[in-house]
């Protein structure tokens, strides 16, 4: 049944994002492909438009495929979902786990998980960027065009303004590489 | 009554304004709960961003639950909660009645193609920051490495493993080594 299916898809994505606003992407990938509700492509264009609009990108994901595959109802339901994980957890720590935090044996397990989810991310980036490039078929030259122009307004921008570009200048740099690209 | 629908309007005016979620949430949450309504101190804020962290969830679901509890416990913390979630529902809700419709539009569609390719990079970016972040120590640096290869293989080969069972075992290692270190050291 899809309510179920919503429930312990998004219950997995909720319990195991640990870190930054990117760490649930490996596990959303994972999940929300196993279960056929978003291809490949439909994740990313996901990605982006959760990045261009308020909200954590897992609640987002949450909501966009409650919606698609159950309507309403399914969208209220994994939405609730994905944020239970972390609702539970603080209501523990900090109602009766405080200690649990200090404790070093536990410390040490959660700094094992986030130094691999590090590594996890970081491979998930460079999957999708040779992905998108057409590393499993044959090499898209079109893509390959544009994945050395994002390159480069990326190391330019940094090292003019010696910092990180945002996501949504990005994004929308992209859009427009994407637009005279594909369009000529 | 009225300290939950404050928590609640609070909170979801803080998600209307959190774009991407992350850190970028943090001042807000500083601004609107320490300096205007002093909900919590500066200190109880920085613990929220340590156990943030270290625990599941994005870093505003965590704030909104902490807050709430601390102020109306846990009607309070529901009522945050929800509060912060529904912005970007109804946003995300309306998107995902026309997005496919919309992404029918020849230019639309390219714009897209586009954008694919800059959020692989935007990610991989965000993996290379956070690599950059692991400490200097072999442990964490063989985790992070053996995570990197693991899932590298699981895509190229389109094994079918996920990157969950990758997580359990870095946590179950982590555990061991922790005793392993500890003996040694005594």
């Amino acid at each position: 049944m899809i309510y179920w299916e919503l429930f312990l898809g998004f219950l997995k994505i909720g319990c195991f994002s640990f870190g930054g606003a990117y760490s649930a992407i490996p596990l959303i990938r994972d999940v929300v492909l196993d279960y056929g509700w978003l291809t490949s492509d439909e994740i990313t264009y996901m990605i982006a438009v959760s990045e261009s609009t308020p909200g954590p990108i897992m609640v987002n994901l949450a909501t966009y495929v409650g919606s698609t595959q159950a309507g309403l109802l399914g969208s209220v339901l994994a939405t609730l979902t994905v944020v239970l994980p972390a609702f539970l957890i603080i209501v523990l720590i900090t109602t009766l786990l405080k200690a649990a935090l200090k404790n070093m044996c536990f410390q040490a397990v959660l700094d094992g998980l986030k130094n691999c989810i590090s590594g996890i991310i970081l491979a998930t980036g460079l999957w999708m960027v040779l992905q998108n490039c057409g590393v499993e078929s044959s090499f898209d030259q079109r893509a390959l065009i544009l994945s050395a122009a994002v390159a480069v307004v990326m190391i330019l921008y940094r090292k003019i303004k010696s910092k990180r570009i945002s996501p949504i200048p990005l994004i929308l740099i992209s859009a427009v590489l994407g637009v005279v690209v594909y369009g000529v | 009554m009225k300290l939950l629908i404050e928590l609640f309007l609070t909170f979801a005016k803080i998600g209307l304004f959190t774009f991407g979620g992350g850190y970028a949430m943090i001042p807000v949450v500083e601004d609107n709960c320490v300096d205007k309504k002093g909900w919590i101190t500066h200190d109880e804020m920085m613990n929220i961003t340590v156990i943030a962290e270290s625990t599941p969830g994005p870093i505003a679901i965590n704030a909104a639950t902490y807050v709430g509890l601390r102020r109306g416990g846990l009607p309070g913390a529901i009522a945050a909660t929800l509060g912060v979630i529904l912005p970007s529902f109804i946003i995300i809700y309306a998107i995902s009645m026309f997005l496919e419709d919309f992404l029918e539009i020849a230019i639309i569609s390219n714009a897209f193609k586009g954008i694919k390719i800059g959020v692989g990079f935007l990610i991989l970016d965000a993996g290379i920051n956070m690599a950059l972040k692991v400490s200097r120590d072999a442990m964490a640096v063989g985790i992070m490495a053996a995570g990197f290869g693991a899932l590298l293989i699981v895509d190229i080969f389109s094994l079918n493993v996920s990157s969950i069972a990758i997580l359990l075992a870095a946590g179950i290692i982590s555990f061991a080594m922790y005793f392993i270190r500890g003996r040694r050291q005594r």
